[in-house]
């Protein structure tokens, strides 16, 4: 564990030109710089303002839902053994994700700043939902790009977003997942930047979106670390949320960073085993690198180029990850691990069946990871378990798994 | 003096404008590489920029995107395109080469070990698109000590304090994207071209290349009235793309369109 002082300098970071250690930056071309400085300094300012932070904090709470409950799973935790776990039920959220904290940030700033049209990735389509959502709400045009692959397993998201008023493409270059719809969604950006805001929906990206995102996201971890004191009247042992880019685990890690008796646990999509390559874990097996505008740990091989992941899960099915992930490993504050495929599934019909709490597969990680974690841990200790979306779009996936045709 | 600079000082004494094409190295397939650098040079290309591929090209349009995937189809490294370079070297001492492409593939061999490597192949310059002045020192540094000129783009979006950076941090020559958009993106207005480039004038002494956009004799020649140089990437890769099938006719075809640039840019 880092040092006292050491932890408070983690608080402070990024520096100015977005770094977080060796990671994070700004890597891309010429033609993004200046939007990139126009929303940096728009950010900065907004961010200070109260009357923005009101306007923020009033959508939050009658529009998002929020505080979202922290709720103990007793049955869960009794049949499991082991440490009490708690769910941030961030599932509970409008939209069904913890995706819309961030959407609704980035779409007051688009306003603020006169873009009539936004743009974002979606893998899962949790992110293009609640972009959709935001936009259908301030009458802004809305663009999505989604990986074919992923159109095709969230057929039911890809009908809500054309619901909602969005356009989605659909990505059919590269690996045709999350990572090309980013791709895709960059070089629109740089096409239309004069009139175009780029909501990018994880905590990754050139400066200033890692900072940005973990901002609007840490409510998450306001919310579950003053819950803890009110509920359990104490911190929680341990905190445990899934990563794909990683936006809902900063925004759980990051308002903890300094309480350096609670551990974090960020969990990876194993996939089919870390053993197999067929995985989307670059903290767990991949190394730093420099892709989508920052640089990160990503899964390449050995010359440099990205390699395809596979997950389950379309929303943890991404080579790269967030920079202050990457750093928080490095540093020693936060630790990484990997749930597979089928330990998803398994924790999916049990919180399902003995909670009556159905979690996204990409939630489902964080929960397989600590029904092992809390086996190793006494009665009396805690886990803040991140749940950080509803299963409902999952169900087709799951059913087919099943053989069942829905 | 480098290779860069003395093909545009004797350009310069002929009264003749550059014309520096780009092709991706291994599309369709590393056999066509070399023998089409040496057609294009022979039809009046004067610098060379050689893409590498990535899985990942960002800044490109699709046309320069398949060719990435066409090029990495056959595998083609980094390091399988500093070996052509060497190949190419071996009959032309003369045309300078430039490597475009994204960090990444760079970065994974570590700066001082791609220089190092660059340079003994024949390697005049580098320009990657995602690594902007602000992310450059250490790499800026370790180009500099190998004799590798580092090219930086400049945008119409690039402001005045930028370009004063950008054009104190590159060198060899400007690469000015023309217009907003990934590479093959629509026509190109040349007027604002002209206009953006007497304000990065006053800030370098360094030629001006102008890339995105130029399509056809007509506009090669129109931008080669206001840029030292002419940059034409996605109107080839198409043609390499057309002829797939038939990639033994790629060096003379894309190399007739070469030519017909070469004519209206000297006319």
């Amino acid at each position: 564990m880092p040092t006292k002082a050491e932890l408070a300098a983690l608080m402070q970071l990024p520096d100015d030109r977005g770094h977080f250690g060796p990671y994070g930056g700004r890597f891309v071309s010429e033609t993004l710089i200046g939007a990139l400085q126009e929303l940096e300094s728009t950010y900065e300012s907004l961010w200070r303002d109260p009357e923005f932070q009101a306007e923020f904090d009033k959508d939050l709470a009658h529009y998002v839902g929020r505080p979202s409950p922290l709720y103990h799973a007793e049955r869960l935790s009794r049949e499991n053994g082991g440490a009490q776990i708690y769910l941030k039920r961030e599932d509970l959220n409008h939209t069904g994700a913890h995706k819309v904290n961030n959407t609704i940030g980035q779409a007051l700033i688009a306003k603020k700043m006169g873009k009539p049209r936004v743009i974002a990735e979606t893998g899962a389509g949790q992110h293009g939902v609640a972009s959709a959502t935001v936009a259908a709400r301030l009458g802004l045009e809305c663009v999505v790009y989604m990986g074919i692959e992923d159109v095709r397993r969230q057929a039911l998201n890809v009908y809500r977003m054309k619901l909602l008023g969005a356009t989605v493409v659909p990505v059919e270059s590269g690996t045709r997942t999350l990572k090309d719809a980013m791709n895709e969604a960059m070089r629109d950006w740089v096409t239309n930047v004069d009139s175009t805001y780029y909501i990018i929906g994880t905590a990754a990206g050139p400066h200033p979106y890692p900072k940005l995102v973990r901002d609007f996201q840490s409510i998450i971890g306001r919310e579950a670390r003053q819950q803890s004191l009110d509920q359990i009247g104490r911190l929680p042992d341990a905190l445990v949320a899934c990563v794909g880019g990683g936006s809902n685990a900063i925004g759980l890690f990051h308002p903890f960073i300094e309480d350096a008796d609670v551990r974090m646990y960020g969990v990876e999509a194993g996939g089919y085993g870390i053993e197999t390559g067929q995985h989307a874990a670059p903290l767990s097996a991949g190394r730093p690198g420099v892709l989508h505008g920052n640089r990160t740990y990503l899964m390449e091989d050995d010359a440099g180029q990205i390699l395809g992941t596979h997950s389950v899960s379309a929303g943890l099915d991404y080579p790269g990850v967030g920079p202050e992930h990457a750093w928080l490993k490095d540093a020693g504050r936060a630790e990484y691990v990997d749930a597979t495929d089928e330990e998803a599934l398994a924790a999916f019909r049990t919180l399902t069946k003995v909670e009556g709490i159905m979690p996204a597969l990409e939630s489902s990680h964080a929960v397989a990871y600590a029904l092992k974690l809390a086996r190793t841990m006494r009665k009396d200790q805690i886990i803040v378990v991140n749940l950080s979306g509803r299963g409902d779009k999952d169900i087709h996936t799951v059913a087919s798994l099943d053989g069942i045709d829905v | 003096m480098s290779r860069i600079k003395d093909c545009f000082a004797r350009l310069e004494t002929a009264g003749r404008k550059a014309l520096i094409p780009y092709v991706t190295a291994g599309d369709p397939s590393p056999a066509v590489t070399v023998p089409l650098l040496h057609a294009m040079v022979e039809a009046g290309a004067d610098i060379l920029e050689l893409g590498v591929p990535f899985s990942d090209p960002m800044a490109d349009g699709p046309v320069i995107q398949l060719a990435c995937e066409r090029a990495l189809s056959h595998g083609t490294r980094l390091l399988d395109v500093l070996d052509m370079v060497a190949e190419f070297r071996t009959t032309d001492s003369q045309t300078p080469i430039v490597l475009m492409g994204y960090l990444n593939t760079v970065e994974v061999l570590g700066y001082a070990n791609f220089a190092a490597r660059a340079k003994a192949a024949g390697v005049d310059g580098i320009l990657t698109v995602d690594l902007p002045p602000e992310e450059s020192d250490e790499f800026v540094e370790v180009m500099r000590a190998a004799e590798i000129d580092v090219i930086y783009l400049l945008a119409p979006t690039t402001d005045e304090s930028r370009i004063k950076s950008v054009c104190e941090k590159g060198s060899g020559y400007v690469y000015y994207v023309s217009l907003k958009g990934v590479t093959g993106s629509a026509a190109l207005d040349v007027a604002a071209v002209e206009e953006k480039l007497k304000q990065v004038r006053r800030h370098t002494d360094m030629p001006l290349g102008v890339g995105f956009g130029i399509r056809d004799d007509a506009s090669a020649r129109a931008v080669s009235q206001v840029a030292d140089g002419v940059i034409v990437g996605s109107v080839l890769v198409n043609r390499i793309a057309e002829l797939v099938a038939q990639p033994e006719q790629i060096p003379a075809q894309v190399s007739r369109i070469i030519a017909g640039m070469r004519a209206a840019m000297d006319a």
